[in-house]
């Protein structure tokens, strides 16, 4: 949310020359969200209210445990309780922890059309600069996860910044502080990941044959990762996309058509100029023009033709 | 002796053109802003970035709603016609050479002007649609993500073949000599509508028996 941040740069929104590049050696963070070891209490989304000073309005039931029922921008994460049956017969309540996954390749930032707008740190996160923000909502078809939301009071978007603030100076993000049962893990990705496996080793030793750690390849991997009991189905936790990619539109448009289009835009100046420089102007022969004796009106069809309107040559 | 012109639009399409001018100027550039990051500095002739993206889906309706009263007046003098095709067949001898003899007689409008009149109503219709569907401020939060990610391609598309087609406009204006005139007075020399728009030239001289032809000609 802030740009006040000691965290490297490492892409920028609708920029199109490299950032520093210098430090080379900075390790990938990751948040771990164990969706087998959440209990559903929400001290994380508590957490990130603090911590982030935020203060969503006070919704209504929906007949869910979600509440909200989505995320907002005041609410940067939300549980999402699914009641599902993998096995006939045999319920399961599944919560996931929604909210920004911080793509390697994050669709937000390629679709960003106001420079510095979005940003990814060297170490994974991706980080909205609101006073760069300027409203269009972009980000929102660039996410293949469906996260940013723009507030309507003050036209900017809001989404999890992965306690950027908090990273920077060393602490863990504010909800895997407050986790209770260690379902919300935060390190360098490398650690995160291993962590990862042990559970989903453990996992398929209890039976869950599809266990499996969510790390999407489609969008180069995320800084926040997911251990489902249910790895080959993530659309049953609340629509985890299968296979989730920034939208083949979004990649054509803020991809090879921005340089394409614009280069074909000033060639067909370029190539009215030398037309111009080759054929010269296409005039009218002397001899066509009709000349009529002074005095008498001179323009064929004049609104007011009748009175003696004439024009000068 | 004085040379004869002919009206070729009134004061009313006149300010109606130039308005179309003024805001589609405004539209396309601030849009151009907001489509490639080397062009985002045209943010700050709008009053900087968050301005630019309040103001420019205002001057994109401003401009259809103009471009709608033009296109009132002229689609039927536009519709195609069967010489049309004979002219774009013809057209390279024009354009490459200079070369207007081979040319079918034209009415008030050729074919290269026809196609221009067609395309501007068409990307103009198709930015208006796809635009409203990405109106953060009004619409796009009711609209699914998936609709809006085909709207904000096509309508860069539409946008990209109507600035090409403007482009193209502008050159024919300058390229044509005496074309400005009908723009910036309204009206042509009548050699300018006996040499481009031979049947039109016809229709608007019909009845006319006095006109005296340039015997001697001024600086002869």
């Amino acid at each position: 949310m802030s740009s006040l941040q000691s965290l490297d740069i490492a892409k920028r929104s609708a920029t199109t020359t490299p950032s520093p590049i210098a430090r080379e050696r900075i390790p990938a963070v990751a948040k771990l969200i164990d969706v087998s070891s959440c209990i559903g209490c929400k001290a994380c989304q508590v957490a990130c209210m603090q911590w982030n000073d935020l203060r969503d309005e006070v919704g209504s039931c929906q007949g869910t445990y979600d509440n909200p029922v989505d995320l907002t921008p005041q609410s940067w994460t939300v549980m999402k309780f699914s009641e599902v049956e993998v096995t006939p017969g045999r319920l399961e309540w599944l919560i996931r922890k929604d909210g920004c996954m911080h793509c390697e390749d994050p669709g937000c930032l390629k679709a960003c059309p106001s420079p510095g707008a979005i940003v990814k740190y060297a170490n994974g996160i991706v980080d909205f600069i609101s006073e760069h923000c300027i409203g269009c909502g972009y980000c929102v078809k660039g996410c293949p996860f469906d996260v940013p939301r723009i507030s309507t009071k003050d036209n900017k978007a809001y989404k999890c910044s992965l306690c950027s603030d908090r990273v920077a100076v060393s602490q863990e993000p504010a909800c895997a502080k407050a986790c209770p049962t260690g379902a919300i893990r935060f390190g360098s990705k490398e650690d995160m990941l291993e962590y990862g496996a042990g559970r989903v080793s453990e996992l398929k030793t209890r039976g869950y044959d599809q266990a499996a750690v969510y790390d999407p390849v489609g969008v180069g991997g995320t800084h926040v990762v997911y251990v489902l009991q249910h790895g080959d189905k993530p659309e049953i936790y609340s629509d985890l996309p299968k296979d989730p990619t920034i939208s083949p539109m979004v990649a054509l448009w803020k991809g090879l058509a921005k340089p394409v289009a614009l280069a074909t835009m000033v060639g067909a100046a370029l190539v009215g100029f030398f037309h111009h420089m080759k054929q010269g102007p296409l005039e009218v022969p002397e001899e066509d023009e009709d000349y009529v004796p002074d005095g008498q009106p001179n323009v064929v069809g004049a609104e007011n033709e009748k009175s003696a309107y004439t024009q000068d040559s | 002796m004085k040379k004869l012109f002919i009206q070729r639009y009134t004061d009313n399409q006149r300010i109606n053109h130039w308005l179309v001018v003024l805001f589609f100027g405004l539209a396309g550039f601030s849009g151009l802003a907001l489509f490639h990051p080397n062009l985002f500095f045209l943010t700050q002739f709008f009053g900087g970035p968050q301005w630019t993206r309040i103001v420019h889906p205002y001057f994109g309706i401003v401009v259809f709603l103009l471009f709608l009263v033009m296109f009132i007046g002229f689609w039927r003098i536009n519709l195609w016609r069967r010489e049309d095709t004979q002219w774009v067949k013809a057209a390279p001898e024009l354009v490459f050479k200079g070369d207007e003899a081979k040319m079918p007689p034209v009415g008030k409008y050729n074919a290269g002007q026809k196609l221009v009149f067609w395309a501007m109503a068409l990307s103009l219709i198709v930015l208006l649609a796809t635009g409203l569907l990405f109106w953060q401020d009004w619409f796009a939060n009711t609209v699914p993500i998936w609709i809006q990610r085909i709207a904000v391609a096509v309508h860069a598309l539409a946008a990209f073949i109507m600035s090409l087609t403007a482009v193209v406009h502008i050159y024919a204006a300058i390229w044509v000599k005496g074309t400005l005139r009908a723009m910036t007075q309204g009206t042509v020399s009548s050699g300018w509508a006996k040499h481009h728009h031979p049947l039109w030239y016809r229709e608007k001289m019909e009845g006319r028996s006095t006109v005296s032809r340039p015997q001697a000609r001024p600086g002869d």
